[in-house]
């Protein structure tokens, strides 16, 4: 049976997302089995881009709007600037060829990658399926996180 | 060092010239060599460590002028 690796991608920023994604990558050319569950503001990588996130309550509505989401909108972790740093850095990997968040996720789906949305947050958030990409696997709870971590070789919090 | 097959990794960065060597050795049979072309150094260190993973052998690495040539072997079976 291949080796498991899971990836637990709490963190909802640009370079944190393609650390992630890389290690995912790279783990599925090693012949491992990889599984990334998506939690707090690790869900606003797998958020569609397009339209608006649908909510009930002022709260949650305002969290929304400012908490956005989408591969599109993700900031860098320093340095971001208001964006001026994303789009620096953003120019600097595309003159280096390096892959977009988007391209990292089609190759990662490619290479089999699960991807996993954490529903706890989902329901915290005021989220539904609909407000999230259709390359997303499943929605599960910690328990489902559990269940493959403990035979996993590799699990990491990013 | 003769190849069956040529994979041109320049210009990519870690994990793609890994990615695209496992993608491409499942075209190859169990005992073919592909060549790797890479200009990430990181290859130097990333092939070696695949190799061992998969089961692959690694022939050698080839450096030239900042370009590295790998050379790896498909195992026989799994």
């Amino acid at each position: 049976m291949a080796e498991k690796v899971t990836l637990v991608v709490f963190s909802g920023e640009m370079d944190k997302a393609m650390a992630a994604f890389n290690i995912a990558i790279g783990a599925t050319s090693m012949g491992m089995e990889v599984s990334m569950f998506f939690t707090f503001w690790g869900l606003n990588i797998i958020k569609k881009n397009e339209g608006s996130i649908k909510s009930r309550g002022m709260m949650r509505k305002m969290l929304n709007f400012m908490n956005r989401g989408g591969s599109h909108r993700l900031p860098l972790s320093r340095f971001h600037m208001l964006g001026l740093g994303k789009w620096m850095m953003s120019k600097l990997m595309r003159d280096a060829r390096f892959p977009s968040v988007d391209e990292l996720i089609a190759t990662a789906k490619e290479a089999g990658v699960k991807f996993i949305a954490c529903t706890n947050t989902m329901g915290v958030m005021g989220l539904s399926k609909e407000a999230f990409i259709p390359e997303v696997d499943s929605f599960g709870g910690v328990a489902a996180y559990l269940a493959e971590a403990k035979d996993g070789r590799v699990n990491l919090f990013v | 060092m003769k190849a069956d097959a040529t994979l041109d990794c320049i210009g990519l960065y870690c994990p793609m010239p890994i990615y695209n060597t496992a993608k491409k050795l499942e075209e190859l049979k169990p005992g073919q060599v592909l060549e790797v072309l890479a200009d990430d150094e990181g290859i130097k260190e990333d092939m070696p460590a695949w190799c061992s993973t998969t089961g692959n052998e690694l022939l050698g690495i080839e450096e030239e002028k900042g370009e590295y040539k790998a050379y790896v072997r498909k195992a026989k079976s799994k």
